[in-house]
């Protein structure tokens, strides 16, 4: 098994691959393709209990915990969101409470997304990764129990 | 006297140059606007009038005795006679200047409703409303024990009035309508809403949300024969933050204070306070005087256009932009009523409207996408939002094509 990249070396990496599109056009456009290429979220876990309201798109988020670890599995009306999660599940799936908890995400920042996307609730961009930290709290404490 | 006769002839390339931040680039293209009906563009005449009031009359009013005081008093009180004409209100005392449409409502709610609703009254509003149109009414129908009744929508997005009519009872005391409907576009039959209320009972207050109609067509709100009319400046190429309350002097005579503080007050002393006159028994502290000075440029703007090159002008872009969309597979557009302003509300099967807006602005389109504060009626249709293009006389046929271009190259690509 191949060692897991730190979400450092993650974050950069996903830096990386967008500093090759000079455009939003194309920037969006890699989005949508992540996006649709995203695996098939369960249909029976799209339900209210795991739904992370946007105020324009719907983002259903689960996660499973295993040594130590979280992962996290989601999904959204929107291919753009969707393109999104795929970015933030890379980036924060299989690493350690701590670890979600401390990252600072600014590859958002780096790759301009922030300035597009964060500004308007819209998206839910803001919400999604409160839930994701949020989850990350609660299988921390439910840990240390 | 020969150059009254003549008409003027509108020419959209001439108007345009009067609108700067429509030579606007999005990344590298030209900027289409089609948001129009979240607010307008200002003309080159509004932004100079704020400037002019800042840069060589800025003081505040009513109370100054010097000269730049007394000028912008001046200024503050000729645009609300601008407003009185522009609306055909009997007199300035009707015209009540707030922050927008919002707070207009939310007057009429507080100072009229607390009076007039009690318990086991009924306010009336429709399934068409913008949320600003909706809430106020909803909390004092919870305050006073009241009830809410709402007129339902058919297929087209059209009022039904059948239902309208059996909705209006001994218990009505307010209706609470939309002139246009923000996410539709659908033009509602006001002068009928309020003829069956006053024909159910004289004593109904109706107030008419004109947000959407008065920069569209010409508003006479003696005509419509409504109670209280509101409108935004922002939607009218004016200034953003200044809006009116045109109210029946008879009813805002007898209507306590919504705000209380400076400038609404005739005396005041600790054993009790006497209100102002109108319209000053509503406008508590230092008005938006700027707001004020360019909303009446903005009036002046609307009559140099005049609406019948106006109305001819968006109803052009609306035909063309409806043919040219119902050519794309999988499109339905929401809201199909025959009286319509240039509003085009529409879904594309399998594709979330929030991608399809950001798509857009990368062709440098602007659109609104969602559920535009209509959150009850996006219900009703059972859809989760729409994309809602909507047009304004300065935007162009070319526009249009832009924008149908672009549209379906985003399909495409999020297929």
């Amino acid at each position: 098994m191949t060692q897991l990249k730190s979400i450092q070396e993650t974050e950069e990496e996903i830096t990386d691959e967008f500093s090759f599109f000079d455009n939003w056009q194309d920037k969006y456009e890699y989005l949508i393709e992540l996006g649709k290429k995203l695996n098939d979220y369960p249909e029976s876990e799209r339900n209210d209990d795991n739904k992370v309201k946007g105020c324009q798109s719907s983002v259903w988020l689960t996660t499973t915990g295993s040594n130590g670890t979280i992962d996290f599995k989601a999904d959204s009306d929107s291919t753009i969101v969707k393109g999104l999660i795929a970015l933030l599940v890379r980036v924060l799936s299989g690493r350690t409470p701590d670890e979600i908890l401390n990252a600072k995400l600014d590859f958002i920042d780096k790759i301009g997304l922030k300035q597009h996307l964060a500004q308007t609730r819209a998206n839910g961009l803001a919400a999604m990764i409160k839930q994701m930290k949020m989850y990350a709290l609660a299988y921390k404490a439910k840990q240390q129990n | 006297m020969q150059d009254t006769l003549i008409k003027k002839i509108f020419d959209v390339d001439e108007v345009r140059r009067d609108f700067p931040i429509l030579n606007r680039e999005i990344d590298g293209k030209p900027l289409v606007y089609l948001d129009n009906a979240a607010t307008s563009q200002k003309p080159v005449s509004v932004i100079n009038a704020i400037s002019d009031y800042y840069s060589r009359y800025n003081a505040n009013i009513h109370r100054g005795v010097y000269s730049i005081s007394m000028e912008a008093s001046a200024a503050y009180e000729n645009a609300r006679i601008s407003v009185k004409e522009f609306i055909n209100a009997a007199s300035e005392r009707e015209i009540i200047f707030t922050r927008g449409t919002t707070e207009a409502i939310n007057l009429v709610a507080y100072s009229y409703g607390l009076q007039n609703v009690n318990e086991g009254s009924e306010v009336i509003v429709s399934e068409l409303e913008h949320h600003a149109n909706i809430v106020p009414w909803q909390v004092l129908c919870q305050n006073r024990k009241a009830h809410l009744k709402v007129i339902p929508v058919n297929e087209k997005g059209e009022l039904v009035i059948e239902e309208y009519k059996k909705l209006l009872s001994d218990k009505t005391a307010i209706v609470a309508v939309s002139h246009i409907s923000n996410s539709l576009g659908t033009i509602n039959p006001v002068k009928e809403i309020v003829r069956l209320a006053k024909a159910k009972n004289p004593k109904i207050a109706v107030l008419i949300d004109g947000a959407q109609a008065i920069h569209h067509t010409h508003v006479d709100v003696r005509d419509i024969g409504a109670d209280f009319y509101a409108f935004s400046g922002h939607k009218m190429y004016g200034p953003m933050g200044i809006g009116v309350l045109y109210g029946r002097e008879s009813l805002l005579e007898a209507m306590p204070p919504y705000q209380t503080g400076g400038d609404m007050i005739s005396r005041v002393s600790f054993e009790g306070t006497t209100y102002n006159e109108l319209p000053m028994k509503f406008e508590a502290g230092t008005p938006n005087v700027e707001g004020a000075v360019g909303l009446n440029a903005a009036i002046d703007y609307i009559n140099s256009i005049g609406f019948g090159a106006i109305e001819e002008q968006e109803k052009m872009l609306l035909d063309h932009a409806t043919e040219e969309i119902l050519k794309i597979d999988g499109i339905r557009i929401i809201g199909t009523s025959q009286n319509k302003a240039s509003v085009l509300s529409f879904v594309v099967n399998g594709l979330n409207a929030l991608d399809i807006g950001i798509m857009l602005d990368t062709h440098g389109v602007a659109v609104r996408t969602g559920q535009h504060c209509t959150e009850p009626l996006m219900d009703k249709l059972c859809l989760p939002g729409t994309v809602r293009a909507s047009f304004a006389f300065y935007n162009t046929k070319e526009e249009v094509d832009v924008f149908i271009k672009a549209l379906k190259k985003v399909i495409d690509i999020l297929k």
